[in-house]
C-alpha cells in the first residue's frame, strides 16, 4: 500500500464532487485528503485526492473516476512525481504567549497571520511531517483550535490540462 | 416569431425529436404538466400506463433490449422516483440504454421536505450513467439531448433527468438541437495496428485458442464481424449469459455456455487453453469462479470499449480498446485461415459427456413428475426463429438458458448483473409492445412473477400477445438448491403458498392453462405459441429439482460438477 495523489480535471457542474467520492465509499476505500477549486481554466475544476491504497486498486479507481461522464481527465501519481504543499493553521491563547513559543516560531518558519486580543494563529506551510511535527509542539501551549488542508498539488512531468480541454 | 410553449410540452417535443415513439410511465403529481402535455401528442408518441414504476423501466428495459433503441420512461416526484431505482440498477450494470425522466417539487421547495420531495439526483447517482436535476423552461430540452446522447453512446446506460414543476409550467422558446458530443465524454477510441499485430500474432502461434463472447458483441452490432473472425480462424467460441444470439447455435465453432450454470466442456476447458480471446465480455464472477484459479495458463486477449473493464478482473496480455466491430474486422483480416479440429473435439467429446449425464435427463425425463427442460425443449420444437426470450431470475432463467436454441441477435432478454426478480413480466411487455408480430415467450418463476404480477393489468390493457410460461415449483428454486447443497436442506423460507395462477391469469382477462401431466404439455406449449393475444401457461413442476452443471462459489471454473 502507498500514498497516491489523484487529480480529477472535471467540468464545473452540481454533484461532480458526489459523484467522484461514491467510487471510492462503494469500494470501502477512505479518503486521505481532498481539495477542490478552480482550475487555470475556466468552468474547469480541479480536484486533488489523497489516498492510501495498492498500485493494482488506484489504476482502476483512476479508470472509475475518468468515466464519469463530466470528468474531462484523472491521474494518479506517487509522492515522488507531484510537488506539493499543505496549510495548517494553529489557534493559540495569547496567555500562553512566552519566549520560548516566540523561538518555536521562528525555528519553524512559521508566520503569525492573526493577533486579536484573547489568541493569535500561526500558520505553517510544508509537508505533512512538518505541519505534525509543529503541531505536537503547539498541543502544549494550550492549542485551542487546528485545522489542516489536503495537498495542493502539481504533476513533474510536463503535461498541461489544455490538451484534454478541447 | 418564436415557438413559446410551456415546459411540459418541450419535453414531450423533445422526446420526439429524439425519435421516441414508445414510452411507459405512471402519473403524478409532479409530473402532471407533462402527462397534459402528453394528452395533445398522442399520433406521435405512443405511452403505456404500467400499474407500478418498477413495471414502467423494466418494459422500458424490455423495449431497449429487443430494439436496440434508448428506452423511455416518465415517473413522479418521490416514491415515483424511487421506485425506478431497482430498473436503473439494473440497466447501469446491464449497459441497457434508458433515459428516465422525474418530475420533482417546485424548485422554491427544494430542499424542504416538501409533498413527495425526495433527493432523486442523489440516490440515483450510482445507478446511473449520468444525472441531472433541470430547475428552470430553457434546460429542458439541452438536457434532454444529451441525455439519449449519453445513454446510446459508448457504452450504453441509463441517464435520468429529473424536471421540477416549475420548469415544466413556465414558458419557453422550443429550440430543439442534438447533442453532437461534448469534451469531456470519448466516444471513439482509435485503434492502434501495431495492438491488432500482436493480437493476431497469438492468434497465429495459438495451439488452443479460445473465444468467449458477450453482449458487447450485441451492443456493438457485431454479429457478422464475429462470425467472419471465426470462419477464418477456426476457433470454438462460447457465450456469456447476455451474449446469447450474438451468434447462431447451429454455427460450428459455437461450444456453448459459459458461467455458473453454463456448459460444462466451456468452463473445464478455459484452463486449457493457451490464448484466450475476449470480446465484449466483462469477466464476471459468474463466468471466472475463482479468479486465482482463471486461464492463468493463457495469453488474455481482450477487445473491449470500456477501458476501466480492461484489467479489472482479469489481466490483459494484449488490451485493444475500442469497438469490437471495428476490431474484430481488423483482427480476421491480419490473421492466417485456420482450423482447430483436434481442439474443437474435446469440447465435443466433453458435449457429449453433458449430455448423457445431465442434458438427457432435463430434456426427455423418465421419471413422472415434469422437469423444467423438458419444457423448455417443447418451446423450442415450435416456436419462430426469432422468437424472444425473457426470463426472469432463478433455476428457470438458468435452465430456460441452458435450452433455448437462440438463433438471433437480442432474442435473449433476461436480468444479467443485477439478477432481478421480478424483471421479466414487464420487460416482456416492452419487447412485445416494441413489435406486436414477434414471440415473445416469458418464462418466470413462481417468486419471480408475484414481484411484478401486477403488470399482468397492464397486458390486459394493451392487449399485448405475450406468452407467459410459470414453472411453478412452489420453491424459491434457487434458494432452494443452495440450502440443499451447503446448508444441510434447512430449507429457511423458501417454500411458497401459491394463489390459483389461472383463476389469476382469468382474473386479468388472459387465456390460462395448467398443466402437470407429461401427456398435455406438447399440445398446450402448441396452443400457447399459436394463440392470437396473451397466454398464461402454468406448468406444474418437479419440486426438488437442481440445476446443473454447476461451479459452486470459490471453485474454479475446472471444478464446474456434473451434479
Amino acid at each position: 500500500m502507498k500514498r497516491y495523489t489523484i487529480f480529477v480535471i472535471t467540468e464545473n457542474f452540481i454533484g461532480i464532487l458526489n459523484r467522484i467520492t461514491i467510487i471510492f465509499t462503494r469500494r470501502g476505500i477512505n479518503i486521505d485528503a481532498l481539495t477542490a477549486s478552480e482550475s487555470r481554466l475556466q468552468g474547469i475544476h480541479r480536484i486533488t485526492i489523497e489516498v492510501t491504497v495498492n498500485e493494482d486498486t488506484v489504476i482502476q479507481l483512476v479508470n472509475q473516476i475518468e468515466k464519469i461522464i463530466d470528468v474531462i481527465k484523472a491521474f494518479y501519481h506517487e509522492d515522488t512525481a507531484v510537488v506539493y504543499q499543505e496549510l495548517a493553521l494553529y489557534k493559540i491563547p495569547v496567555s500562553r504567549l512566552d519566549s520560548g513559543l516566540e523561538k518555536i516560531i521562528r525555528e519553524h518558519n512559521a508566520k503569525i497571520i492573526a493577533a486579536e486580543p484573547d489568541f493569535i494563529v500561526l500558520e505553517l506551510t510544508g509537508h505533512k511531517e512538518k505541519t505534525q511535527e509543529l503541531l505536537e509542539i503547539l498541543k502544549g501551549y494550550g492549542l485551542l483550535e487546528f485545522a489542516r488542508s489536503g495537498r495542493v498539488a502539481v504533476a513533474k512531468r510536463m503535461l498541461t490540462i489544455d490538451s484534454f480541454v478541447k | 416569431m418564436k415557438d413559446m410553449m410551456r415546459g411540459a410540452d418541450i419535453v414531450v417535443r423533445s422526446l420526439i425529436a429524439e425519435q421516441a415513439d414508445l414510452i411507459f410511465g405512471y402519473p403524478g403529481g409532479a409530473i402532471m404538466p407533462v402527462y397534459d402535455a402528453l394528452y395533445d401528442y398522442h399520433e406521435q408518441i405512443k405511452h403505456v400506463l404500467t400499474r407500478h414504476e418498477q413495471g414502467a423501466i423494466h418494459a422500458a428495459q424490455g423495449y431497449a433490449r429487443v430494439s436496440g433503441r434508448v428506452g423511455v420512461c416518465l415517473a413522479t416526484s418521490g416514491p415515483g422516483a424511487t421506485n425506478l431505482i431497482t430498473g436503473l440498477a439494473d440497466a447501469q450494470i446491464d449497459s441497457t440504454p434508458l433515459v428516465c425522466i422525474t418530475g420533482q417539487v417546485a424548485a422554491h421547495l427544494l430542499g424542504t421536505d416538501a409533498f413527495q420531495e425526495t433527493d432523486v439526483v442523489g440516490i440515483s447517482m450510482p445507478g446511473t450513467k449520468w444525472n441531472i436535476q433541470v430547475r428552470t423552461v430553457e434546460e429542458i430540452a439541452p438536457a434532454i439531448a444529451k441525455g439519449f446522447y449519453i445513454a446510446r453512446s459508448g457504452r450504453p446506460g441509463p441517464v435520468l433527468i429529473d424536471i421540477t414543476k416549475n420548469a415544466q409550467v413556465d414558458f419557453g422558446e422550443f429550440n430543439y438541437s442534438p447533442c453532437l458530443g461534448f469534451r469531456s465524454y470519448k466516444t471513439h477510441h482509435p485503434i492502434e495496428k501495431t495492438i491488432i499485430q500482436e493480437a493476431a500474432e497469438l492468434i497465429n502461434k495459438a495451439e488452443r485458442p479460445y473465444l468467449l463472447f458477450g453482449q458487447g458483441v450485441v451492443l456493438g452490432k457485431a454479429e457478422s464481424e464475429l462470425k467472419f473472425f471465426l470462419d477464418k480462424s477456426g476457433i470454438p467460441a462460447a457465450s456469456t449469459l447476455l451474449g446469447s444470439g450474438a451468434l447462431p447455435q447451429e454455427h460450428p465453432n459455437y461450444v456453448g455456455k459459459l458461467g455458473m450454470h453454463g456448459n460444462y466442456a466451456p468452463n473445464l476447458l478455459t484452463n486449457q487453453c493457451d490464448v484466450l480471446i475476449a470480446v465484449g465480455m466483462r469477466f464476471d464472477d459468474r463466468v471466472t469462479g475463482d479468479l486465482k484459479r482463471y486461464a492463468k495458463q493463457a495469453k488474455v486477449i481482450h477487445l473491449e470499449l470500456d477501458p476501466a473493464e480492461i484489467n479489472k478482473n482479469v489481466r490483459a496480455h494484449v488490451a485493444v480498446q475500442g469497438d469490437c466491430r471495428e476490431s474484430l474486422s481488423m483482427i480476421t483480416e491480419a490473421i492466417q485461415a485456420k482450423s482447430h479440429p483436434e481442439w474443437m473435439a474435446k469440447f465435443r467429446e466433453l458435449e457429449e459427456l453433458e449430455r448423457s449425464s445431465v442434458v438427457q435427463h432435463d430434456i426427455t425425463p423418465t421419471k413422472t413428475g415434469l422437469t423444467m427442460g423438458e419444457v423448455i425443449h417443447q418451446i423450442n420444437q415450435y416456436k419462430a426463429d426469432d422468437a424472444v426470450l425473457v426470463t426472469d431470475v432463478g433455476q428457470h432463467q438458468m435452465i430456460a438458458w441452458r435450452y433455448f436454441n437462440y438463433k438471433k441477435p437480442r432474442t435473449q432478454i433476461t436480468s444479467g448483473g443485477l439478477g432481478t426478480m421480478g424483471f421479466a413480466l414487464p420487460a416482456a411487455l416492452g419487447a412485445q409492445l416494441y413489435d406486436y408480430s414477434r414471440q415473445v415467450i416469458c418464462v418466470v418463476g413462481d417468486g419471480g412473477i408475484q414481484m411484478t404480477i401486477q403488470e399482468l393489468g397492464t397486458i390486459m390493457q394493451t392487449k399485448a400477445p405475450v406468452k407467459i410460461v410459470l414453472l411453478n415449483n412452489n420453491y424459491l428454486g434457487m434458494v432452494r438448491q443452495w440450502q440443499q447443497m451447503f446448508f444441510d436442506k434447512r430449507y429457511s423460507f423458501t417454500e411458497l403458498d401459491n394463489p390459483d395462477f389461472v383463476k389469476l391469469a382469468d382474473a386479468y382477462g388472459i387465456k390460462a392453462q395448467k398443466v402437470s401431466d407429461r401427456a398435455d404439455l406438447k399440445e398446450a406449449v402448441e396452443d400457447m405459441l399459436i394463440h392470437d393475444g396473451p397466454f398464461f401457461l402454468e406448468v406444474v413442476v418437479e419440486k426438488e429439482d437442481n440445476v446443473f452443471p454447476m461451479i459452486a462459489t470459490g471453485c474454479s471454473v475446472e471444478e464446474v460438477r456434473l451434479s
